[in-house]
């Protein structure tokens, strides 16, 4: 198990270190900040040197390590050090240098408690706010029943949930959050298409509410024998810990006492019927030596009530990129050498719409990209010669949105229904987003990678047209 | 919460020892709120932290015990635990404190005195806790004996005699009936632990106790899951129906969020399945897990199109988890390679993916084609093949080969898609194509030497010692068909004194070889002579030298047996050489998610804990 824990900064500078085990010394940590911090090609996320293990997480600009001396369960290590983040980030709201080093003697007490002899024990972050605390606590104040309380509750079976929560108002809020994984071949073939769901919970229940949630999932459906015109199938769901999984596992109903607050309920796949919120239709020509001429062709394939906002296509330029011509109807598009990128930005009413209106800028308030709209990129990049052969990755053209009431997989919640001791009523909100960010690609690519110029530009291009 | 409110930042800041004290001097008077000495505290925190000595504080800091604040006595717990094995000789001081907490009303303070004294493995310390653990361990308070179970597996690792003669191990046997899931869940990890001494007591689980910990599995944490199912690998079933019984109860687990649950579920599942014989319930566990299936060939493959992969689901966490996830289906499709077959497109590399995950899908991916995906796998490969990173680049060249050489129908587009890459004249791309070409040219014979051409155009690109070897095998072997083979050789041979071993040894054969094909060219016959005079006269190394006069000697009693032996028909080529002995992978599966997994070596082998 775990044999030791430590935070380092960029610099490779210890911000947290705890030994649980005596099998280690503190100077380990050097041996961390040589092989992994100052190594500028970092391969793997665990390294083992002899037997010990260093795995590492990376947060902002920090290194999460756990390190052991045996064969440690990797899976669970990795688990603890995203656990230890999600905690950080609800005590300090973020993860980075400065909250760790103002908050380091707060850290400590929390990797004393979840986890002991490099056990990784209770960590949520709910039950552990009840004992761990920012405010400083004198012993003989706590009560020993109450403390007993927090025992029975770090120890219970809901040890997500405190028992004593109150709201004047109950609600509860899903939103059903999917992001597309798309990478689609220069020749327009859909290499890979499928769906992350995230079902994200915010609860704001008194007491000890019992939840029932359903879906429009295929298997539900088959089961009550229900027409499944608009049932989804999901290839594979996971839950968060306080889902009884028998009863999934059964009758495929979700029940389950919610933590208060955030959380997520559910995890899902969907690789069958994705539902593809835009296509995009690069044509990139290369015009002789010099010039590439670009045509970017994005069109929504949504009902017209339905808009994406957020949307930004970046469209990948040869490194030898001396300027690009850009020319777009909608949004705005730039071409930025450091990244050899132009990026093309539809200038969101959804985010300006946020601010009060009499901020809202009176020049460009482009509107969003309605449902069956289709907007059109076009340009040339002018090359310069030179005989000095750059190895260009390539990188896809890459497109992030987001559609709110959409589902790309096609699932709905069919019901949330709240029960608790005093019967009290309950609103349930829920929304759907689907969004991309990094993850919807088409390649630009090329056979012409062999090609003549190719030595010369160390780029190719080729015609191609998409085909959904 | 106050949240964000921490503004210790300052405290981070190296101090010396003179002034600490004198600072932790100056706080015992006029210190109401104790601000003062938490203040001197949190710098001497800071300073363990950046690696600085603050053992010589040892008596200064004990004294703040007193302290009726929670807050500092942690800090000061912090610092025995940090410094108590060094300072063996003064921890009396602080065993009065210690016992009072271990007897105080708040279960809290009682957990922390325990858990603390039991990080501070020296005598003194020891002594003063056996006798309070034992009352800890039945503690009516949960989170009490949650600790004390855990604290039995730190006093076994400091003194396992002390614990076994105190009857600590039964204790820790009597917890795994607790009421409470989370204790039994610790004392399962404390016994595990144990267990796995090679001193320490056996501990293995019997129906009755499994049963128990089943039912405890439904109410633990997430963790408490993990080592409840793990310790199942310690229950031996006696009859189908337990293993069975068992199983049903573990599948559930597949659908946890956290992905050590899952992959822990599969690893006993995998287990369970050795002793089940219903088979309806094994192809419903199948079906659940996915990639496992191929443990049963009773299975057809329709069977397997339609699992829901959980596995697969498990490439939808953390780039660290989906490593981990990875390096465990390689495993699993060497062990049945039908598994999975339909799901290549799921490890197709995203282009922001970090270099490990591209390279673990790399080799997921070629063990997946088979005819029907050929071409869309060499598609990808064949882009990646064009990536920056040289590693990934040499090792998707590869791939395109070792797809040649499994997939025969896909051979010749492969090979086309190597000679693209020959035509970019990149250096590592070159030399990576001409070393499995040659492995090609081995699986195909008479079929694609007419490329032999385009690849000698290439000789001086190649300066590596593997590649090099592999053109001058190439030149050799086929020295018939080659117009110039006398003269490549010759240039070659040039700097025979300075070539690395492998490449000496790859220029002996050839050598040979060309003079058995061409007996009477005087160059050959001047090349033959130089080379084996260099290898038995020059060089230094026994096997070249060994080899150079076993050739020699051949040439010189009968050079058409020679001939016969040097050109004999080689074994054909697979690519099941890359595929891991059934046992070791057997073996490996026991230990699914785990180090070994990763490294695919035997956990013995691969991270033994010394300490142990």
């Amino acid at each position: 198990m775990i044999s030791g824990f430590f935070i380092f900064n960029q610099k490779g500078e210890v911000l947290i270190s705890r030994l649980y085990r005596t099998d280690l010394k503190r100077s380990i940590a050097d041996v961390f900040r040589i092989q992994v911090v100052s190594n500028s090609d970092v391969r793997s996320p665990i390294i083992t040197l002899g037997s010990t293990s260093f795995f590492h997480v990376r947060a902002n600009n920090l290194y999460i390590v756990a390190v052991t001396k045996c064969n440690a369960n990797a899976a669970l290590v990795f688990e603890f050090c995203y656990r230890f983040i999600t905690i950080a980030k609800s005590y300090f709201g973020k993860v980075d240098e400065e909250a760790v080093k103002n908050n380091f003697v707060l850290i400590y007490e929390l990797i004393d408690e979840i986890i002991d002899f490099g056990y990784p024990q209770n960590s949520e972050a709910d039950t552990l706010k009840t004992y761990i605390t920012t405010e400083s606590v004198v012993s003989s104040s706590i009560a020993a029943e109450e403390s007993s309380k927090i025992t029975t509750q770090a120890t219970g079976s809901t040890n997500w949930r405190r028992g004593d929560v109150k709201y004047k108002k109950n609600e509860a809020f899903v939103d059903v959050v999917e992001t597309v994984n798309l990478s689609m071949s220069a020749k327009g073939t859909i290499l890979r298409a499928d769906v992350d769901g995230h079902i994200m919970m915010r609860a704001y229940l008194s007491g000890t509410p019992e939840c029932k949630f359903g879906l429009n999932d295929k298997l539900v459906i088959d089961k009550s024998e229900r027409g499944a015109s608009d049932a989804v199938e999901l290839d594979d769901c996971r839950f968060h810990q306080c889902v009884r999984l028998d009863e999934f596992d059964s009758d495929r109903t979700i029940s389950f006492v919610p933590p208060d607050g955030e959380f997520e309920l559910m995890r899902y796949r969907s690789t069958t019927n994705v539902k593809l919120p835009l296509k995009v239709m690069p044509t990139v020509t290369e015009i002789g030596t010099t010039q590439v001429s670009y045509v970017v062709t994005v069109k929504t394939n949504f009902n017209n009530k339905l808009s994406a906002t957020n949307v930004v296509v970046r469209i990948p330029t040869p490194l030898n990129t001396t300027s690009v011509d850009c020319k777009v109807a909608l949004g705005k598009a730039k071409y930025v050498p450091a990244e050899n990128v132009v990026v093309w930005k539809q200038v969101s009413s959804f985010a300006v719409s946020l601010l009060p209106y009499s901020c809202v800028p009176p020049v460009t308030r482009i509107p969003r990209i309605q449902g069956g709209q289709e907007v059109t990129f076009s340009g040339t990049a002018q090359l310069t010669s030179t005989t000095h052969r750059q190895v260009w990755a390539r990188p896809p053209i890459d497109v992030d949105f987001q559609v709110l009431m959409f589902t790309a997989s096609g699932l709905i919640v069919r019901f949330l229904k709240v029960f608790e001791k005093s019967n009290y009523h309950s609103v349930k909100w829920v929304r759907y987003l689907t969004k991309a960010s990094g993850t919807y690609q088409i390649r630009v690519s090329g056979r012409l990678f062999f090609n003549q110029y190719h030595v010369e530009y160390g780029w190719l291009t080729s015609h191609f047209l998409m085909k959904f | 919460m106050s949240g964000q409110g921490g503004q210790d930042a300052k405290f981070f800041q190296r101090g010396k020892i003179q002034e600490f004290r004198a600072e932790l001097e100056a706080a015992e008077t006029k210190d109401k709120k104790f601000t003062k000495r938490k203040t001197v505290l949190k710098k001497i925190v800071a300073n363990i932290t950046m690696g600085n000595d603050m053992s010589p504080l040892f008596t200064d800091v004990v004294q703040c015990l007193g302290t009726p604040l929670l807050e500092i006595k942690k800090m000061v717990y912090l610092f025995l635990v940090c410094y108590g094995r060094q300072k063996a000789d003064q921890l009396h001081l602080v065993i009065e404190s210690f016992l009072q907490d271990c007897n105080d009303r708040n279960p809290l303070v009682r957990a922390l005195a325990i858990r603390t004294m039991s990080y501070i493995p020296t005598p003194v310390v020891i002594e003063a806790l056996t006798d309070q653990l034992r009352h800890c361990l039945r503690d009516r308070d949960p989170y009490v004996r949650k600790t004390a179970a855990i604290c039995v597996a730190k006093l076994y690792a400091a003194d396992p005699r002390k614990a076994e003669k105190g009857g600590f191990v039964e204790m820790l046997r009597d917890l795994l009936l607790d009421s409470n899931a989370t204790v039994v869940a610790n004392a399962v990890a404390a016994l595990s632990e144990i267990g796995d001494r090679q001193d320490g007591v056996i501990f293995k689980l019997n129906l009755t106790v499994a049963n128990k910990l089943l039912t405890a599995l439904g109410e633990s944490s997430e963790w408490g899951t993990i080592y409840i199912l793990d310790s199942l690998l310690r229950y031996v079933p006696e009859k189908h129906e337990d293993a069975e019984m068992i199983a049903e109860r573990v599948i559930v687990q597949l659908n946890h969020a956290n992905s050590a649950v899952v992959l822990t579920a599969i690893k006993i599942l995998l287990y369970l399945m050795n002793y089940m014989d219903n088979r309806k319930l094994m192809e419903y566990i199948c079906r659940k897990m996915g990639p496992p299936l191929g443990e049963f060939s009773f299975l057809s493959p329709c069977e397997v199109q339609s699992s829901h992969i959980i596995i697969v689901t498990l490439l939808s966490s953390g780039p660290e988890v989906q490593y981990v996830a990875l390096r465990n289906i390689l495993l699993i499709i060497q062990r049945r390679p039908a598994v999975l077959k339909n799901d290549v497109k799921v490890f197709f590399c995203k282009y922001n993916d970090p270099i490990y995950v591209k390279l673990a899908k790399l080799e997921i991916m070629y063990r997946l084609a088979r005819e029907e995906n050929a071409r869309e796998v060499l598609a990808e490969l064949q882009e990646y093949a064009s990536e920056v990173d040289i590693d990934f680049v040499r090792k998707a060249v590869r791939s395109i080969g070792r797809l040649a050489i499994k997939v025969q129908p896909a051979a010749d587009a492969c090979i086309q898609a190597l000679l693209d890459l020959i035509d970019t004249k990149v250096s590592y791309v070159v030399q990576e194509a001409v070393i499995v070409i040659k492995d090609v040219f081995r699986r195909y014979p008479g079929k694609y030497e007419g490329i032999i051409p385009t690849l000698c155009q290439h000789l001086d690109l190649l300066d590596e010692p593997e590649s090099k070897a592999a053109m001058i095998w190439i030149i050799g072997q086929f020295a018939n068909r080659i117009d110039n083979a006398d003269e490549l050789m010759d240039d070659l041979t040039y700097t025979f004194l300075e070539e690395p071993t492998e490449v000496q040894l790859a220029l002996l054969t050839a050598a040979v070889k060309l003079f058995i094909y061409k007996p009477h060219s005087d160059t050959t016959k001047a090349l033959v002579h130089k080379v084996l005079k260099w290898t038995t006269e020059e060089v230094d190394n026994p096997d070249l030298r060994d080899r150079g006069f076993m050739y020699w000697r051949m040439l010189a009693i009968n050079p058409t047996v020679a001939g016969e032996i040097v050109l004999a028909e080689k074994p054909a080529i697979t690519t099941d050489a890359d595929r891991m002995d059934r046992g070791a992978l057997d073996q490996l599966l026991l230990h699914t998610g785990t180090l070994g997994s990763i490294y695919h070596k035997n956990p013995e082998v691969c991270c033994v804990d010394y300490s142990a």
